[in-house]
């Protein structure tokens, strides 16, 4: 893993990967456990300090993260990329940066490595971003890959590192899991009703 | 007595900061478990049996947390503990943690009871074959929080608490949890020490006396 991240084009100083399990909700117990995963990776920002017009280096770190940090996600979870059901993704900018920083990594290029890291992935990945200072953290959206009109996989899960990000980085998140929330009853589109074709429903 | 809503477990992988990486990157894990307090919003005198009804649960938590890191058992170096109660419970509700959270941990790295005395001779054959047991004390914070509170877990050399190198702390939050009648139990675990640990004091390759102390 050291090897890969040497080789790599972001700087990355820390990777983290969360794993929330959820057993039990309002005293009923869900079986089998709802999963999300969610991993996070503390970038040097390039473009840190000034104003460039250019943002590729960030274009192009999107695109290896979103392959790095949904494959982090699927193993953590110890699932096949198929089993994957909803995702979403994140970033928060110090303050060295600027916001369109996170569009630059989160837009142009970061979905279609994902989308391979789960298979498929028909839908938008949603996203949302921020300013922040160490230890900020921020709910990443959560939606069904294949169909955005699930309305039981509506959901976020928390994304922080607490000791990031530095004026000059930039925290990456992107989130996996292999369910929705753990007791929806609240109607609309259901997983098992999607056709998959044009990412809504 | 024992009902867990939830686990969460983190790996943290950290290459460096700011300073030269090392060979290889520092590994750090935390689980978390979210549990039911059954002694919540009254005072309970005799709160002993859940202790020993934790046991289990912590042994099952240091495995979890061993496979989450994804490293052998050999390379665990450091260690910590803490315990976050809502707020319908008691500061000593979280004193619960201290036994099976602690022991959980130095019996899945190889710790024994009988494994020699207490203060044996540097170099000799007994200390030897008191290496690698987990012998130090597991550090540990503990406190009455919000949900969503962070706890600032300790950890310390699982064979020297005075190992310098290896003092560090993670920051540990559970977005949602302790409900007020809930209680949540962690334990951290790492590879090493600091990433560019440099301010001396005793060295991990320096341990002497096999105490658990130095």
């Amino acid at each position: 893993m050291a090897d890969n991240a040497a080789a790599s084009r972001a700087k990355i100083r820390k990777l983290i990967v969360q794993v929330d399990e959820t057993r039990i909700e309002m005293g009923k117990t869900i079986t089998p456990p709802t999963r999300r995963a969610v991993a996070m990776a503390v970038i040097a920002n390039p473009y840190a300090g000034r104003y460039s017009e250019n943002l590729d280096q960030l274009i192009a770190i999107g695109e290896e993260l979103g392959a790095l940090l949904g494959e982090r996600c699927v193993a953590a979870l110890g699932i096949t990329p198929a089993q994957a059901q909803s995702y979403g993704k994140a970033a928060i900018v110090g303050e060295g940066g600027e916001l369109e920083h996170a569009a630059a990594i989160l837009h142009p290029k970061l979905g279609a490595p994902l989308r391979k890291a789960v298979e498929k992935g028909a839908a938008l990945v949603p996203s949302a971003k921020k300013m922040g200072a160490i230890g900020a953290a921020i709910d990443v959206p959560l939606g069904h890959k294949d169909g955005a009109y699930v309305r039981s996989h509506f959901d976020a899960i928390e994304a922080r590192v607490h000791d990031a990000p530095r004026a000059g980085e930039i925290v990456v998140a992107v989130a996996v899991t292999d369910s929705g929330r753990p007791l929806a009853r609240i109607g609309g589109l259901q997983a098992n009703e999607v056709k998959g074709e044009d990412g809504l429903r | 007595m024992i009902e867990i809503r939830r686990t969460v477990t983190w790996r943290e992988e950290i290459h460096h900061e700011f300073g030269p990486p090392p060979v290889r990157p520092l590994i750090r894990g935390a689980i978390a478990a979210v549990l039911a307090n059954p002694f919540a919003g009254r005072y309970e005198p005799d709160i002993l049996p859940m202790m020993a009804a934790l046991n289990a649960v912590g042994l099952d938590m240091a495995k979890r947390l061993l496979a989450a890191m994804d490293v052998p058992a050999d390379r665990i170096e450091s260690y910590g503990k803490g315990a976050i109660v809502g707020g319908a419970g008691e500061l000593e509700h979280g004193a619960l943690w201290h036994v099976p959270g602690g022991y959980a941990m130095r019996e899945l790295l190889g710790w024994k009871e009988d494994s020699g005395p207490q203060d044996p001779a540097p170099g000799s054959a007994a200390a030897t074959a008191r290496r690698g047991n987990a012998l130090a004390i597991v550090p540990s914070t503990k406190k009455v929080g919000a949900p969503g509170a962070t706890l600032d877990v300790p950890l310390t050399h699982i064979n020297a608490s005075y190992v310098r190198g290896h003092f560090d702390a993670m920051s540990i939050s559970v977005a949602g949890a302790p409900a007020s009648g809930e209680l949540v139990f962690i334990l951290v675990m790492a590879t090493g020490g600091r990433v560019h640990q440099r301010v001396g004091g005793l060295a991990a390759d320096a341990i002497s006396k096999w105490d658990g102390l130095r």
